[in-house]
């Protein structure tokens, strides 16, 4: 039985959406919710080429023998699938989408601490995706999305400076997402929302935050340093200039590690919400999963080279990031401890939501996992650049980041859009998400445990590997279905689905108190906060109010 | 004006006087890549630079004068994430086997 309550058709309320109207009252708008949705639109978009490309890529390894596509166009394909899929979908997704949509209403503030700093940063993320578009309709980049010099700054011919400069400006883009969502997460919380009566939502945007910040511009100045070793052959990168390429690499991984949190970070937080939700309970060990965000924000920096353990660092150096990899291991680890302990006795409630947070759980749990055995020296040497690694990361930034985000959309979509979903086609498509993804990506850990590289276009001397990728093939068909889905029935439900309650879900937090959708400057007092988190054991006391129906 | 605002406003000439002092670090600069300092010209242009963004950051930026402990924080949490970034960075180049 769904928990989700819907209300009779009431007389339509002044809202974000139905205050203003035509184009120019969006594209200019300073309001949060609009910002989020314009977001919402851009980054689906993006999903959808990165989504088309790794398709492509797909079919290209259905037979061994590389019959679809050439090598050079192989080299494109999976460098602007992750390009496209790093920068322009998984760092903006939660972040941009429902962080903006939900930091503001879920600490009782009318908007973001600098509204128009929120806009320009949808602008310039709206022009890097475009120099993004013109360098990919225009030949494209083959380095890989990791722009590895000296290749990328002394050999190939593709558009490296464009795709660096499209990268650079939607980096400022999360820089100020970033400033916006820490500064108001410190100085604009109702009365009474204190540190340890945040969502943990917040506090993991919050770590997330800190990563944009003081990540982002070190990925930036990496990029204008390869823009210039190619334009004026400063010898930076290139040994032959009398560069070191194990230089960029460091540089270039400080901050690309640390955006693997950037998109993991919003998705547990994300989780944490649901999976209180649904289990009608406080979340388990609060202060703990809420520190370990910012340990995990701190302890991502100090792990980046063992993305280098085989290109030639020291190895005594290598040792020392063996064990700091480790390290990051254990604040993940209390996360998923803690939310196993929440479920524990919970009333646990089926919704869709919550069919995603458990997807999130076992994804997640085995990515990490898996991260681990990367963090091993010796098995390190043995899979690096196969299939393994591929998904291993695939488990992390899809099992795990996009299939929080996809929950997070579920869960607060009656507050985007003041409408329900329908529910049983939401679940088939959790179902079918999770299993068109494990699908695809189970194989390819065998895959690369059997020794088959990543970025080969052509297997034809290892035949043996063609049903694991047909497997994988078939995957990302299915996956590619459930994927569709959400967004037919999302779209659908705009115009068909039923009214949404405040409430739908009867869960705790600032954003249920006001009307869904919220007016535009979110509760029509200020709210005062007397309770404290997740205070589920009083929602669901007898004096409650709301009480779940069935649709 | 309010002592708010003396406070955390620097006058015209203060930002005249960093502005001359950027000049001055820059001529510095070029007049240094022009001496042969062995292996010490990077260090001295670096050194250079270093004093200069740590000018712009107090001044310019406002961080002399801010009363923010954010601001503060802020500053600090880039300090060391940078000595992160430049530590363990060195920790694999100072003890590679350079043979």
């Amino acid at each position: 039985m769904s928990m989700a309550t819907a209300i009779p058709q009431p007389a339509e309320r002044e809202n974000y959406l139905n205050k203003e109207y035509g184009v120019w009252s969006w594209l200019l708008t300073t309001d949060h919710k609009r910002i989020a949705l314009l977001y919402l639109i851009s980054i689906t978009f993006f999903f959808f080429i990165g989504g088309f490309f790794a398709l492509l890529i797909r079919l290209e390894l259905l037979t061994p023998a590389g019959d679809l596509v050439q090598a050079d166009t192989y080299n494109k394909l999976f460098t602007m699938h992750g390009m496209v899929m790093i920068f322009f979908f998984l760092i903006p997704s939660i972040p941009a989408v429902l962080g903006n949509f939900l930091v503001p209403l879920m600490i009782g503030a009318k908007d973001l601490a600098f509204p128009r700093i929120n806009l320009l940063s949808w602008y310039l993320y709206i022009i890097g995706g475009v120099m993004m578009l013109h360098c990919m309709l225009t030949g494209g980049v083959d380095t890989g999305w990791t722009f590895y010099a000296p290749f990328s700054t002394s050999f190939t011919n593709t558009k490296i400076v464009e795709a660096g400069l499209a990268i650079f400006v939607a980096g400022f883009s999360s820089i100020l997402t970033g400033l916006n969502f820490v500064v108001t997460i410190h100085r604009m919380r109702a009365p009474g929302m204190t540190w340890s009566r945040l969502p943990l939502f917040i506090w993991a945007h919050y770590a997330t935050s800190i990563i944009q910040l003081l990540g982002t511009p070190v990925v930036a100045v990496t990029i204008v340093l390869v823009a210039a070793e190619r334009a004026l052959h400063l010898g930076i990168f290139d040994p032959k200039l009398g560069g070191d390429p194990l230089l960029f690499q460091h540089l270039f991984w400080f901050y690309s590690h640390p955006a693997v949190y950037i998109m993991i970070l919003p998705s547990m937080g994300v989780v944490t919400e649901i999976i209180a939700c649904f289990s009608r309970k406080r979340i388990f060990g609060y202060h703990f999963v809420a520190f370990s965000s910012i340990a995990i924000a701190v302890f991502g920096f100090l792990v980046w080279a063992h993305h280098m353990f085989v290109a030639g660092i020291s190895v005594y150096s290598a040792l020392v990031f063996s064990f700091l990899s480790y390290a990051v291991a254990l604040p993940s680890a209390i996360k998923v401890f803690n939310w196993t302990a929440t479920l524990y006795k919970g009333s646990i409630h089926y919704d869709a939501p919550m069919l995603y947070a458990f997807g999130f759980l076992g994804l997640f749990t085995i990515g990490g996992l898996t991260g681990l055995f990367l963090s091993a020296l010796g098995i390190n040497v043995h899979v690096t650049d196969t299939y393994f690694v591929v998904a291993h990361f695939h488990y992390i930034m899809v099992g795990g980041a996009v299939m929080g985000y996809l929950g997070g959309m579920h869960f607060w979509w009656p507050k985007i859009s003041g409408r329900l979903y329908p529910e049983g086609w939401a679940r088939l498509a959790a179902l079918i998400v999770f299993i068109g993804f494990n699908l695809t990506f189970f194989p390819q850990f065998v895959l690369g445990y059997m020794g088959m590289p990543r970025r080969y276009y052509d297997y034809s001397h290892m035949p043996e590997f063609q049903v694991l990728n047909v497997l994988s093939t078939a995957g990302a068909t299915v996956l590619g279905v459930g994927y569709l889905l959400p967004m037919v029935y999302f779209l659908w439900s705009m115009r068909y689905g039923k009214p949404a309650s405040d409430n739908p879900w009867n869960a705790a937090g600032l954003e249920w108190k006001t009307a869904s959708p919220p007016p535009t400057f979110n509760f029509d007092e200020e709210p005062v906060v007397t309770w404290e988190a997740y205070n589920y054991e009083e929602l669901d006391a007898p004096h409650s109010e709301e009480v779940p129906v069935a649709r | 004006m309010s002592a708010h605002s003396s406070a955390t406003s620097s006058p015209l000439k203060g930002y005249f006087a960093v502005w001359i002092a950027l000049l001055a670090g820059t001529g510095l600069t070029v007049y240094a890549a022009t001496l042969d300092l062995a292996p010490y010209n990077a260090a001295v242009a670096l050194g250079i630079a270093t004093i200069k963004a740590t000018l712009v950051a107090l001044f310019f930026m406002h961080v002399w004068h801010a009363s923010e402990k954010l601001t503060k924080l802020v500053v600090i949490a880039a300090l060391f994430f940078l000595l992160l970034l430049l530590g363990l960075t060195m920790s694999d180049y100072a003890t590679r086997l350079w043979s």
